[in-house]
C-alpha cells in the first residue's frame, strides 16, 4: 500500500473509531506516541512492584501475604504484557528497559513515594489502583488496537487490586485507634500524589491535544481527575477517614466534588527526579538487571549449546 | 530441648511442614523485584504463593487439632525461635539467583516424593493438601532443576556460580531424610512417612539433574541437623523478625 493510501486509510480507522493493528501504516509521530504511552506503562507497573514488595515479607497475616503476593505477581504479568504489546510497534522490550534505567523514559510518578506503613499498602490498592482504574477504563477505547486488547485484561485484575486495598482499609477503621490513625496517616500521604497521577492540567500537558485528536487519549487529564474524586471522596467517608484537603466541597449545582489546587511544584519537581524516592527506584531495577545479566547470558548460551547438540544428531 | 509445644502428636508432625512451606515463602518473598528477568519475577512470586497457601492450609488444620484456639496466623507468626521446626534448608539466605534455585531444586525434589507419599496419608485433610501441592511441587521441580541444568551448563560464570550454591546448600539436605520417633509414629499410623523411603529416589533425581548440568555432586560429607528440634542457624531470627513484626508489635489485631 503506497504511504498515500495508508495515511487515507490510518484517518479512516481513527475517524470510524476503530483500531489501528500493527501492521496497518501509521504516522511516525502516532507510533513514537504509543511507544512513548506504552513502555511509560509497562514501567509504570514494574516499578508499582517495589512499594508493594517492601510489605510483602512484613505482611500481618498470612491471608493478606497471599494476596499481596499475587497483587504484585499480576504487575510483573502486566507489565510483561505492555512490553509485548509495545513490541508490536517495532521496539524490543530490553531497548525500552534501557530506557527506563537510564531516564530517558518515565514511569507514573506516584511509586517514588515511600511505603511507610502497612496501611499504604492499603491506600496504594484503594487510590493508586483506583485512579489507575479510572484512566484504564478510559483507555480500554484507545486506538491502538493491541493496547486496547491488553487493558481490557488489565483491568479485570485492576479491579482485584482495588477492592483488596479498600479490604485492607476497611479493616484498619474497624480496628484500634492505633490502625485508625495508620488508615488517616495513610490517606493524608497518598491522596494528593494520587490525583496528580492524573498528569498536568491538559493546558500544560505536551502531549494532550494530539493524543486526543489520534484516540490514543480519550478524556482529558482533568476529566479524569474528577471522575475518581467523584468515586472516591464518598468512599473516604464511608470508611471515616478526612480527606487532607481544607477546600474540598460538594457542589451541589453539577453534583461534583470541588477539590483545592494541586501542589504543582511537588508534581514538576517529583517528574523531573526529585521525588522522595526516584533515585532508589531506579537503582533497585538497575541492581536487579546488572545481578541478573550472568543469568540471562548463561540462557542464551545454553540456547546456543541445545541448538548445536541438536543439529548434530539430527 | 526441643520447646516446640502443640497440644498432640498430630498438629507437631503437621507444624514441621507447615514451617518448612511458610519460611521458604518468606525467603522467595524476599526476592519479589529482584529476578534477573520480569519472568522470574513472576516464577518466583508463584513458588512463593504456593509454599504460603499450602503452610496456610496446614496451619489451619494444626490449629483445628489442637482446638486451643490458636489460629493458623498465631502459630506461622507468634511463635519463639526454638519452636519451628522447619528444616535448615529452606531458612538459608540466597546469594544469588544461583542459590535460589540450588535451594529450591533440593526442596523440590523432597517435596515431590514427601506429598506424592502423603497423597495416599489415612488423614484426609492430609491428603487434600499433599493432593494439590504435589502437581505444584511437581511444576516448581521442572522449572529451578531446568535452571540448575541451564546454569550449570551455561558459560564459565554461570557454571562456577551454581556449583558454589549447590556446594552451599548440599550440607542442608540430609537432614530432609532424617526420621525421628513422631515420623515413626505418624508413618505407622498411615498418616506419615518414613523420611529415609524417600532419599533413595531423592538422590536419583538429583544425580540425574546435576549430571545434566555438567556439575559435581558435592563430596562434603558433613551435614547439618537440628531444625526438626528447633535448633537453627543464625538466619532464622531474622527472618523471623521481619515476618512477625506486625503481629508482635500490635498484639491481638484484626488485618
Amino acid at each position: 500500500m503506497s504511504e498515500h493510501a495508508g495515511r487515507a486509510r490510518f484517518a479512516a480507522i481513527i475517524e470510524a473509531d476503530e483500531k489501528v493493528e500493527p501492521r496497518d501504516w501509521m504516522p511516525d509521530e502516532y507510533r513514537a506516541n504509543l511507544i512513548r504511552q506504552m513502555a511509560q506503562h509497562a514501567h509504570s507497573e514494574v516499578i508499582g512492584m517495589q512499594p508493594e514488595a517492601n510489605w510483602i515479607t512484613r505482611a500481618p497475616t498470612l491471608m493478606r501475604k497471599a494476596i499481596l503476593i499475587a497483587k504484585v505477581q499480576d504487575e510483573a504479568g502486566h507489565g510483561l504484557y505492555l512490553y509485548s504489546a509495545a513490541e508490536t510497534l517495532g521496539v524490543s522490550r530490553d531497548e525500552l528497559q534501557e530506557m527506563l534505567h537510564s531516564g530517558r523514559q518515565k514511569y507514573s510518578s506516584i511509586f517514588n513515594y515511600p511505603t511507610l506503613s502497612w496501611a499504604d499498602v492499603g491506600a496504594i490498592g484503594w487510590l493508586v489502583d483506583g485512579a489507575a482504574i479510572v484512566n484504564q477504563i478510559v483507555l480500554q477505547g484507545t486506538s491502538y488496537g493491541p493496547y486496547s486488547r491488553a487493558m481490557v485484561k488489565i483491568c479485570k485484575e485492576e479491579s482485584f487490586h482495588a477492592r483488596q486495598g479498600y479490604s485492607i482499609m476497611m479493616a484498619l477503621v474497624e480496628g484500634s485507634d492505633e490502625q485508625k490513625a495508620m488508615a488517616q496517616d495513610a490517606i493524608d500521604r497518598w491522596w494528593w500524589p494520587a490525583l496528580m497521577m492524573f498528569g498536568p492540567h491538559d493546558a500544560e500537558s505536551s502531549h494532550s491535544e494530539r493524543s486526543m485528536a489520534w484516540k490514543i487519549k480519550r478524556i482529558k487529564n482533568d476529566d479524569l481527575r474528577q471522575m475518581f474524586v467523584d468515586q472516591t471522596v464518598p468512599q473516604a467517608h464511608y470508611l471515616g477517614l478526612t480527606i487532607p484537603d481544607p477546600d474540598l466541597e460538594f457542589d451541589e449545582e453539577t453534583g461534583h466534588w470541588r477539590i483545592g489546587e494541586i501542589d504543582w511544584d511537588e508534581f514538576w519537581r517529583t517528574i523531573k527526579g526529585d521525588g522522595p524516592l526516584n533515585r532508589e527506584r531506579i537503582a533497585h531495577k538497575v541492581k536487579a538487571w546488572e545481578d541478573g545479566r550472568w543469568v540471562r547470558e548463561a540462557a542464551t548460551e545454553y540456547a546456543r549449546k541445545q541448538r548445536a547438540r541438536l543439529g548434530k544428531s539430527a | 530441648m526441643n520447646t516446640l509445644t502443640t497440644r498432640t502428636p498430630l498438629a507437631t508432625y503437621v507444624v514441621r511442614h507447615a514451617d518448612d512451606n511458610v519460611i521458604l515463602g518468606q525467603r522467595l518473598a524476599e526476592y519479589i523485584s529482584r529476578a534477573p528477568e520480569l519472568e522470574e519475577d513472576l516464577a518466583v512470586a508463584n513458588f512463593a504463593l504456593d509454599h504460603i497457601g499450602v503452610a496456610q492450609h496446614l496451619f489451619a488444620y494444626a490449629s483445628a487439632v489442637e482446638g486451643d484456639g490458636r489460629d493458623a496466623d498465631a502459630l506461622a507468626m507468634l511463635r519463639s525461635e526454638r519452636e519451628y521446626t522447619n528444616l535448615l534448608l529452606v531458612e538459608q539466605p540466597h546469594a544469588d539467583f544461583a542459590e535460589v534455585m540450588a535451594r529450591q531444586c533440593f526442596f523440590d525434589a523432597y517435596q515431590v516424593l514427601l506429598w506424592r507419599r502423603l497423597s495416599a496419608s489415612t488423614d484426609e485433610t492430609i491428603a487434600g493438601v499433599a493432593q494439590r501441592a504435589v502437581k505444584e511441587a511437581t511444576y516448581h521441580l521442572r522449572h529451578s532443576s531446568g535452571w540448575v541444568v541451564r546454569l550449570g551448563d551455561g558459560t564459565d560464570e554461570s557454571h562456577g556460580r551454581m556449583q558454589h550454591a549447590v556446594d552451599r546448600m548440599w550440607r542442608f539436605t540430609g537432614e530432609m531424610f532424617e526420621g525421628d520417633d513422631l515420623d515413626r509414629e505418624m508413618a505407622a499410623l498411615g498418616v506419615g512417612v518414613e523420611p529415609a523411603d524417600l532419599e533413595e529416589e531423592w538422590q536419583a533425581t538429583v544425580d540425574s539433574i546435576l549430571e545434566e548440568a555438567t556439575l559435581t555432586r558435592p563430596a562434603d560429607p558433613y551435614q547439618a541437623t537440628g531444625g526438626r528440634r528447633g535448633l537453627h542457624t543464625e538466619f532464622l531470627g531474622r527472618l523471623l523478625a521481619e515476618m512477625q513484626w506486625m503481629q508482635r508489635s500490635y498484639g491481638g489485631l484484626t488485618w
